[in-house]
């Protein structure tokens, strides 16, 4: 085991991806000498090669348009949009292009391009660097959309989605980059938890809390506290937004009777309503109450000084537990 | 090779690289609207009698493909079609300038490209009948699929050029992408990505503008105040206007050009001035906004009649070629719209394949409940 940050956790298993096959590539704005802002790529231009670690124009629709000719040519390129507020110029790329591309050759074409997105707040930062844009993509068909949580999921994560041969969203948690633990870097990929699964965090009787990205640790943070009050609370780390691991969620649902999805996204049309949706729909004889959602407000994201009373924090999601108890 | 070991660009003799290779506003001709041959100093086409009047049965036959496409739309039998009226010679000469192994990169519109890259026309009847959004598998015929949204493609071909860098193919017998596109496409975003990408990275691209003077209802000065093919130097790299109802000086400027690109000098812009002589599309009304004259006189510079009167006149083909060319589009024709009426639709579960290359269980369980649901109906009529 070796203690990693979840930049150099992520930095490492793009190294993993660029030894192991010599078509993967990295496009992106600032990848190169500078190692990308977040330092995510640090060190890989230097022992790639320019050819392979590539700094792009400036043009986010640039990146992921060349990206799949480079695709449609055999390569496997990984792009780093540089904040999740910059994608948008993109969107037509990823979202007419990138995933119909497949359907349009009747499965001739595949397009294993992963576009890496930090995400969401809680950073300090000005407008368009703290947004959470994960539920435009898992809306998307075509689109595999994962988020990893912590630092052994990063290093594992960023290579399962490389190797998989759909287009795929890969959220980072920006908050968490330089949040620290164990990461087991001799194991392989196998034996890892595959791309498409939920993790079970933590386990527990009372309630099922689902999360993912920066709002997992918030949420493991939450079970301790709910604890100390005796409430057994599971957290599940979804990980991968599209397709979500419903079974894992209706099992989970099923033993607790109660659920509270959590993220920062606002909470209109987000990943937790279509969760809250599913889960009533085949757990409905299970629930001791409805599906109740901890996320951002349906606003934009405020500036910053404002951030901590639109985010979900620890408070935020016991209330929302407490409140499953209130039916 | 542009790209070296470490993937830095080689630099040109010229920081523009331009090379002695900036265009003109007036267009490269080699065969005038009359069928006159003329020559140019930097285009010196050697054509033997055969090949002019292959090119002659590929312009014929793709016209024809078009006329009967255009019929099926009118009988119900497509949604919608996107004529190539008028933009054959564009097409054919760019096109038969490609070598088996570059790849085009076409719009909606580039009929005259597909069949020069030997794909059957029934196939691209699919796509405006609605059966499959293309379904052609790209690299058997070196023709990417049809796209429609405006100009994407410009980047998609830009990246497979940087593909095949990586790849060390680029070289004498290197390969190349060009990318099609319209004179509207050249006020969207990605399409001046595309030229910034291909330029700073010298990747073996050719772009070939059908400037057809309109983007439905919009004329070219909605687009530009300058020519097309001057946007390129702003970019670094060559533009040049050609004669786009001339199907040698197309097939000339496009074999310069990509063979430029192929042999690692980087991107060419070619602007083939021409005009859509059609509708934008089957929906479209052209007579809401522009005159009749304007066709009229571009019908006196027709890309077909030119190659004709220049046969006749040079005695380089008989009556007998000519009966013999239009005798094969009548069964071109015929072939094609029994193609169509033939065409089967998809089976419903379709709607659910191809969507992933890996398993996914989201898809799986949709289609499981469709399937089911119409299962219920077999045994309802079962039960009847």
């Amino acid at each position: 085991m070796t203690v990693l940050t979840l930049s150099r956790a992520l930095n490492e298993g793009l190294r993993k991806a660029l030894e192991s096959d010599p078509k993967v590539l990295i496009l992106g704005e600032d990848v190169g000498k500078l190692g990308g802002v977040f330092r995510v790529t640090d060190g890989l231009q230097k022992d790639f090669g320019e050819a392979r670690v590539v700094d792009t124009p400036l043009a986010e629709s640039g990146i992921v348009g060349t990206a799949i000719g480079l695709a449609l040519r055999g390569y496997r390129p990984v792009c780093e949009i540089q904040f999740d507020g910059f994608v948008y110029p993109a969107f037509d790329q990823i979202v007419s292009q990138l995933a119909h591309m497949r359907l349009r050759s009747l499965g001739n074409l595949s397009l294993p391009v992963v576009i890496r997105i930090p995400f969401g707040g809680g950073i300090g930062a000005v407008e368009h660097h703290s947004e959470s844009p994960e539920a435009l993509f898992a809306h998307t068909p075509g689109l595999r959309v994962v988020a990893c949580g912590d630092p052994a999921d990063a290093y594992v994560m960023i290579q399962q989605s490389i190797r998989c041969d759909d287009p795929l969203i890969f959220f980072e948690p920006k908050r968490r980059y330089w949040d620290k633990a164990e990461v087991d870097m001799t194991g392989g990929l196998a034996a890892a938890v595959p791309l498409d699964k939920a993790r079970t965090l933590v386990s527990g009787t009372d309630v099922t809390v689902l999360a993912y990205g920066p709002m997992v640790r918030t949420c493991a943070e939450a079970a301790v506290a709910a604890a100390a009050d005796g409430r057994s609370v599971e957290v599940i780390d979804l990980r991968s937004l599209a397709p979500l691991d419903t079974e894992a969620i209706f099992a989970s649902v099923r033993r607790t009777g109660r659920c509270v999805v959590v993220h920062e996204a606002a909470i209109s049309g987000g990943i937790g309503a279509e969760i809250a949706a599913r889960v009533t729909e085949e757990c409905f004889y299970h629930l001791e109450a409805p599906v109740l959602r901890v996320c951002g407000y349906s606003t934009p994201y405020p500036p910053s000084r404002l951030e901590e009373h639109y985010l979900p924090d620890l408070d935020r999601v016991l209330d929302g537990v407490d409140r499953t108890f209130g039916y | 090779m542009a790209v070296n070991a470490k993937g830095a660009v080689a630099a040109g003799p010229d920081p523009l690289g331009l090379d002695g290779r900036a265009g003109s506003a007036v267009p490269i001709q080699l065969l005038t609207p009359e069928g006159e041959r003329v020559g140019h100093p930097d285009y010196p086409l050697e054509v033997s009698a055969a090949e002019v009047q292959a090119l002659y049965r590929d312009l014929v036959l793709v016209r024809r493909i078009d006329f009967e496409a255009i019929a099926l739309q009118r009988q119900g039998e497509l949604g919608i079609w996107a004529s190539l009226l008028g933009q054959e010679a564009a097409q054919v000469g760019s096109a038969r300038a490609l070598g088996p192994r570059d790849m085009a990169f076409p719009t909606y519109r580039e009929h005259g490209v597909a069949w020069c890259r030997g794909l059957d026309p029934a196939r691209l009847l699919e796509l405006f009948r609605g059966v499959s959004h293309g379904g052609w598998d790209p690299k058997a015929h070196g023709l990417h699929l049809y796209t429609i949204v405006i100009g994407v493609q410009a980047l998609h071909a830009t990246g497979y050029a940087m593909g095949i860098q990586r790849d060390g193919a680029v070289g004498e017998d290197g390969e190349a992408a060009i990318a099609y596109f319209g004179d509207g496409a050249t006020s969207q975003g990605d399409v001046n990505e595309a030229f910034i990408w291909a330029s700073v990275t010298n990747a073996p691209v050719v772009f070939f503008c059908q400037n057809n003077q309109w983007a439905i209802s919009e004329p070219l000065e909605r687009q530009s105040r300058v020519p097309l093919y001057q946007r390129a130097y702003g970019f670094g790299f060559p533009g040049i206007r050609v004669d786009g109802n001339d199907v040698l000086a197309c097939l000339a400027v496009t074999r310069k050009a990509m063979q430029a690109a192929r042999e690692g000098q980087g991107p060419t812009l070619i602007e083939a001035f021409t005009y859509r002589m059609g509708a934008h599309t089957t929906t479209d009304d052209p007579t809401r906004y522009r005159l009749a004259a304007e066709l009229e006189s571009w019908k006196l510079k027709d890309p077909i009649e030119r190659v004709k009167a220049y046969l006749v006149r040079s005695q380089l083909a008989d009556r007998e070629f000519f009966e013999r060319v239009d005798a094969e589009a009548d069964q071109m024709g015929a072939r094609v719209r029994k193609s169509c009426l033939e065409m089967p639709d998809p089976a419903p579960l379709a709607i659910f394949e191809n969507i992933y290359a890996e398993p996914n269980a989201l898809i799986d369980a949709e289609r499981e409940q469709f399937a089911a649901y119409l299962d219920s109906f077999t045994g309802e009529e079962a039960a009847r």
